[in-house]
């Protein structure tokens, strides 16, 4: 991790003792895995007494590039947003279109979306569990992490043919069918998933030094985690029982049966926690949705490729990694969307990072950074 | 609650904002003049708005549109407020002091859109670096490095 000394200040403290202020710029180069962001703290020995955190380094205008393009040949520049979970803005911006172009979906590709959102979601919390516990030193926790991700990304791979942008989810349905086989390939994976789950709890957070990196760090409570429009687990870590799964239900997740794990106390392990067990929810709503999935088109018959929706706005939402990703589409009759905006839930949860890293040492700050799972493609957009 | 209930609410506790109401795309959508969005603002949090989901700005070119969407955790409902500006005055209250939430989100309009909320604790750039001149998102932006796509369709 970069760390540059940006000034150091010589004061008396009110003891009349001689106290110095670094300022102390971290990154933007890869601080710690998570992406490209970074960070001036200000510091009081080894405690922080001021953070700000800066974004912005991988901004590409997606927002902008969209106004020139046609609804379809924007899904590509979806995946390019939170590339560690490419499937949900996918599916986020296609839920925006369908509903400002009044198209309807088959059962199937829903169950489909449903699945490989679920895929997704393992594959994206076990990244960011990978990625907390090589910052708190636990690296072979990350090398079990990222082989249960490189399992999904194989599966993903089978499906659609690409590992990390993947484009399946379209305007209207999904871009394939599954292969023959598929199905029960994700079966033997759900099955494996949860024993290496288990054995993930007991290997990082059973682990006496990660709890003692991880626990009563970042504490977040639970009101502010409303005032601050922070979603998934980064807020149900602190008790915030919001899951729009459960409690604005969109495709056919009513029809599942699952749980919404919610933390207590709103610190680094239990937001890490959270995360772990909606991992195994997450084998459970798959498992689910394979045996009740339909036969049938994966697309609806006769959908135009130029979709041209009438003048008017949409947002539509869903349950991401990360929290709510919402996306606001404006439309003026032309093919092109006239404007996209999208409701990033890092870019909402990191704004808590400032406020939570306040008080702890420098080591600390990239715990909370990594408690917060940030992906920076999403962040910056 | 569904649309219809809330607003019922909506004139049963705030008959200010209620004839403001209105429905687009199977969303709840309230239009608020500027001189009483912080006001507005306030009034539906103690509706139960606790949640600051969304702020974003659409520039249709004569005048400029804030969007608001707030979400109720205990009505299980969402609203979208909306807020219309003039172009040539792009002056909003900022809503910080309501919903922190608002924090890094109006920063980030007034950064692509150069909408100024007054109030606003800490207005900087966030997304583009501060000597960038302009912004972005406007419709009338125009730099020689921007490549139109060709019309192929």
């Amino acid at each position: 991790m970069p760390v540059e000394v940006l000034s150091r200040t010589q004061t008396t403290n009110d003891e009349g003792r001689a106290v110095e202020e670094l300022v102390v710029n971290v990154g933007p180069s890869h601080p710690s895995t998570h992406g490209v962001g970074r960070v001036v703290v200000h510091l009081d020995g080894d405690i922080v007494t001021h953070a700000d955190m800066m974004v912005g380094y991988l901004h590409r205008g997606i927002e902008k590039m969209v106004e020139n393009r046609t609804y379809l040949q924007v899904v590509p520049l979806t995946d390019r947003l939170d590339y560690v979970g490419s499937m949900y803005a996918n599916w986020a911006y296609c839920r925006a279109v369908e509903r400002l172009a009044g198209i309807r979906v088959p059962e199937r590709a829903e169950y489909l979306r449903v699945i490989v959102c679920e895929l997704q979601r393992i594959a994206s919390h076990m990244m960011g569990l990978g990625a907390s516990s090589a910052d708190t030193g636990a690296f072979s926790a990350f090398v079990y992490a990222f082989d249960e991700r490189e399992r999904v990304v194989e599966l993903f791979e089978d499906l659609c043919g690409a590992r990390l942008t993947y484009n399946y989810v379209r305007p209207g349905g999904v871009s394939f069918d599954a292969p023959e086989g598929w199905t029960e390939r994700v079966l033997e994976f759900t099955a494996k998933h949860r024993k290496a789950m288990a054995e993930f709890d007991d290997l990082f957070f059973g682990n006496v030094i990660a709890r003692g990196r991880l626990k009563g760090v970042g504490v977040l409570s639970a009101e502010d985690a409303v005032a601050w429009g922070a979603s998934g687990p980064t807020a149900r870590g602190s008790g915030v029982n919001w899951d729009l799964r459960k409690h604005d239900p969109y495709s056919v997740y009513p029809r599942m049966d699952f749980d919404v794990p919610v933390g207590d106390r709103g610190d680094a392990y239990d937001r890490g926690r959270v995360r772990l067990f909606e991992c195994i929810e997450s084998c459970r709503i798959i498992e689910q949705a394979i045996s009740q999935m339909p036969g049938g088109h994966v697309r609806p018959e006769g959908l135009a490729r130029l979709i041209a929706p009438k003048p008017g706005d949409a947002y539509d939402h869903i349950e991401s990694a990360r929290g709510s990703l919402g996306v606001y589409l404006v439309s003026d009759g032309t093919p092109r969307p006239y404007r996209m905006h999208v409701r990033s839930p890092a870019f909402c949860n990191l704004a808590l990072l400032p406020k939570l890293a306040v008080g702890h040492t420098l080591s600390d700050l990239v715990v909370v950074l990594g408690s917060l799972d940030p992906v920076f493609g999403e962040v910056d957009r | 609650m569904n649309l219809e209930q809330l607003r019922d609410r909506l004139a049963e506790l705030s008959p200010r904002l209620y004839p403001l109401f209105s429905l687009e795309f199977g969303d709840a959508v309230i239009g608020v003049e500027r001189d009483q969005l912080h006001d507005a603002a306030l009034e539906l949090r103690e509706l139960g708005f606790d949640r600051l989901g969304m702020v974003t700005a659409v520039d249709y070119v004569d005048w400029m549109v804030l969007v608001y969407r707030l979400q109720s955790r205990s009505m299980s409902t969402a609203l979208f407020v909306k807020c219309q500006l003039k172009r040539d005055d792009l002056v909003a209250p900022s809503l910080v002091d309501v919903w922190p939430a608002a924090l890094w989100q109006e920063r980030e309009v007034y950064d692509l859109f150069g909408v100024d909320f007054e109030g606003h604790p800490d207005l900087r750039r966030i997304m583009l670096p501060e000597e960038f001149e302009g912004h972005p998102l406007r419709k009338d932006y125009d730099n020689p490095r921007v490549i139109k796509r060709p019309d192929y369709i």
